[in-house]
């Protein structure tokens, strides 16, 4: 579920408001947003992939709110960890055009 | 409350074609309407390009280039496996129709990868990718997009359906529009079990499209369950092809497996045995590449420290129920209209037993069957429409909710719908009560499933956040019966319906299941074609009635009936042990990554 909405990196445009798919989120007046309804949460880590500044975290446990910390997550580089690897941010390449995608169908394998 | 108020805090438009939901179908149908010409509104219940099960994940499509040999074993490969249930002309329009829209995404800007030659390989799409192009795609043709924009029932008048009403979840109000055609684009149900996705999947369109006179079809294929580790949301199935099973002392679990083995570990898990999985039969030469090619599926074991190639993790079995599954609102005509006039069903929120009878066994046939229904529907909407013509702005629309649409929620009635949710749920997901079925654990569940049916339809929704959840439960308990009622009359064990009393497959069953009504649940046979020879060549079923129970021919005279009157559906298992063949299993190389296999080699 999602647990972290960083206040040092949060530039409050408030796409993961827009963007979750169940309304965890809600707008502040002039703030960032807030998660207001945690338990809605359906671990589908769309806000995460969404945000412009990695300022979120969404632990992978669907069931149960985890204890995190912003710090440990940072030095860890799961803050926009999974962004990175979807390739989506400014000079990236979307990694559904990794040539890897290709070649794993040509062994066999499924994609 | 005062209706007057809450009526004038919302919006009101105007559209030749309203598509409830923005998903792959939801959206492919509003780009289509809109290249017919249509005035579109699409309206989604989370946010259209990141809601429902295709957003974040990847999946593979059921893209075969159009020759003969390729088509035919493409048909082929899961003909057997979805119980003999499919329908060759619809294959292959779906095959056309999925082959042209995945080039027309590599001409819109998806980007493919490349293969040897530099053209682009299109076997695959990645979620978050294809649904943020979709949206720009449907933006780009002129439709107006409701995001947050719940449907709580659908409009009618006598020429049909003409519209549909809701709540804006994060604007405040209502949302009300006039259409002079509709296409449910709401995914399945998969009663809030949070795989991947699904959460917004609650069977809303079946519900809506029923309370309309719509009927749907193989409801009873709606036991799909995913592997996932216990630990998260994350329900990507295939992978764990490179799986071995352990118990907790590190023993090998026998026969546990990703495709005929899940019901191993069904079993182990209901007899309270942790089973264990690690991936460890990958080669590591493509250990890379599957990281690669499903990024989403590796995010739960990098969080927590866990290397799937080599650890152990314990894994569990997740309801995915009909967004898996193949069952759904039952269409009439190629171009995916319902019995309804002015009402069509595309995606998931449609039966996909046209082109995988009772087994999709992965996302290549749902996400071929997304976006070609979708298309379908569209235009199928947009012309519709056209004929409709003038007489779309003079219409008397009425809402058709079976519930009481009124007031505002408090807390006794929200309190009141989360119990529903899980009463729901405990007849649904239990191993032994849906996966394994029988004729006591059905009947036993539908008891308490009429009984809460009755509870829900008296209840008032409110028109606002607390209806839209009240509706949802209504929606999932309502999914739930039609899925066990047909479960009841199906006497056999076909496609992924499991009957532990009739554990074979029972070839006089050959046919579909068609269900429909509310309080009373009626069910109707359709009966497809003479048996085809599979694996030959030669055509596949094609259905011989669609919309008249009285003339359905072949065994069973009566083929409309009351949902009370199960007993006269008995007889179809007299010839049980004379006819009835080996259960289809997969054998191994037909499981699910065939169509992959294919397309690798094409």
């Amino acid at each position: 579920m999602i647990e972290i909405i960083s206040e040092s990196k949060c530039i409050s445009c408030n796409l993961c408001v827009s963007v979750c798919p169940t309304n965890v989120f809600d707008r502040t007046s002039g703030g960032i947003p807030v998660i207001a309804r945690q338990s809605e949460c359906q671990t589908c880590f769309m806000c995460e992939l969404y945000c412009p500044v990695d300022a979120m975290y969404v632990s992978p446990d669907a069931e149960s709110a985890q204890v995190v910390d912003e710090n440990e997550l940072e030095q860890a580089g799961l803050l926009g960890g999974y962004r990175e690897k979807v390739g989506w941010g400014p000079g990236r390449t979307p990694v559904a055009k990794h040539p890897y995608m290709y070649e794993l169908t040509t062994k066999g394998a499924i994609s | 409350m005062n209706v007057v108020t809450i009526e004038s805090a919302g919006i009101e438009l105007e559209a030749d074609v309203l598509v409830i939901g923005g998903g792959p179908a939801g959206t492919w149908a509003a780009i289509s309407a809109a290249a017919e010409g249509a005035k579109v509104v699409l309206a989604d219940k989370g946010f259209c390009g990141s809601s429902g099960a295709t957003a974040p994940s990847g999946t593979g499509v059921w893209y075969v280039k159009p020759e003969d040999r390729l088509r035919q074993e493409a048909k082929d490969s899961r003909y057997t496996l979805g119980g003999q249930l499919a329908d060759n002309d619809w294959m292959n329009r779906v095959l056309d129709r999925t082959y042209d829209n995945m080039n027309k995404l590599g001409a819109w800007g998806y980007p493919f990868p490349l293969n040897d030659s530099g053209d682009q390989h299109r076997r695959s799409l990645q979620g978050p990718e294809y649904m943020k192009l979709m949206r720009k795609l449907v933006l780009k043709a002129g439709v107006k997009i409701l995001d947050h924009s719940p449907a709580l029932e659908l409009l009618a008048d006598e020429h049909g359906v003409g519209g549909a009403a809701g709540v804006r979840t994060q604007k405040g109000g209502t949302w009300r529009v006039r259409a002079g055609a509709v296409v449910i684009a709401t995914g399945g149900c998969a009663f809030l079990s949070k795989a991947l996705g699904c959460n917004v999947l609650t069977g809303d369109g079946y519900l809506m499209a029923a309370e309309a006179g719509a009927e749907l079809s193989g409801m009873e294929f709606s036991n799909a369950y995913a592997i996932s580790p216990t630990f998260s949301s994350v329900t990507k199935t295939a992978y764990y092809r490179y799986a071995s099973f352990y118990y907790e002392d590190g023993s090998i679990v026998e026969g546990a497996g990703s495709q005929r083995g899940r019901s191993v570990i069904a079993r182990n898990l209901l007899q309270g045995r942790q089973v264990f999985a690690s991936l460890d039969q990958a080669p590591a030469e493509i250990q890379p590449m599957l990281r690669v090619a499903q990024t989403n599926f590796f995010l739960p074991f990098d969080r927590f420290g866990i290397d799937p190639f080599k650890d152990r993790f314990p894994v569990t079995l997740r309801l995915e129920g009909t967004v898996r599954g193949t069952g759904g609102i039952h269409i009439t005509d190629t171009d995916c209209s319902t019995k309804v006039p002015g009402l069509y069903a595309a995606g998931d929120a449609a039966t996909r037993e046209l082109i995988c009878g009772g087994f999709t066994g992965g996302g290549s046939h749902n996400a071929a069957w997304a976006m070609s229904s979708g298309s379908f529907a569209g235009e199928g909407a947009a012309r519709y429409a056209r004929r409709l013509g003038l007489l779309k702005g003079t219409r008397r629309l009425q809402g058709l909710a079976s519930s009481p649409l009124a007031g505002s929620t408090d807390a006794s009635t929200a309190g009141r719908t989360e119990e529903a949710v899980r009463a729901v749920q405990a007849e649904v997901m239990p191993y032994n009560r849906n996966l394994f079925r029988t004729e006591a654990g059905l009947d036993d569940s539908l008891g308490r499933l009429d009984t809460l049916w009755q509870e829900r339809r008296e209840g008032a929704v409110g028109r606002d956040i607390g209806g839209v959840k009240a509706r949802e439960a209504t929606a999932m308990t309502a999914t739930a019966r039609w899925m066990y009622r047909t479960a009841r009359l199906r006497t056999e064990t076909r496609g992924m319906h499991k009957r532990e009393d009739f554990p074979r497959l029972d070839e006089s069953q050959r046919y579909r299941l068609v269900s429909s009504g509310l309080d009373d649940i009626r069910v109707r046979v359709e009966r497809l074609a003479a048996q085809p020879a599979t694996n030959s060549g030669s055509a596949a079923g094609t259905r011989t009635e669609t919309n008249d129970p009285v003339t359905v021919a072949g065994l069973h005279a009566e083929a409309t009936f009351p949902g009370s009157d199960i007993a006269r559906y008995e007889t179809t298992t007299a010839g049980l042990t004379g006819v009835g063949q080996e259960n289809p299993v997969p054998s191994a190389s037909a499981s699910a990554d065939q169509p992959a296999k294919e397309a690798a080699r094409s």
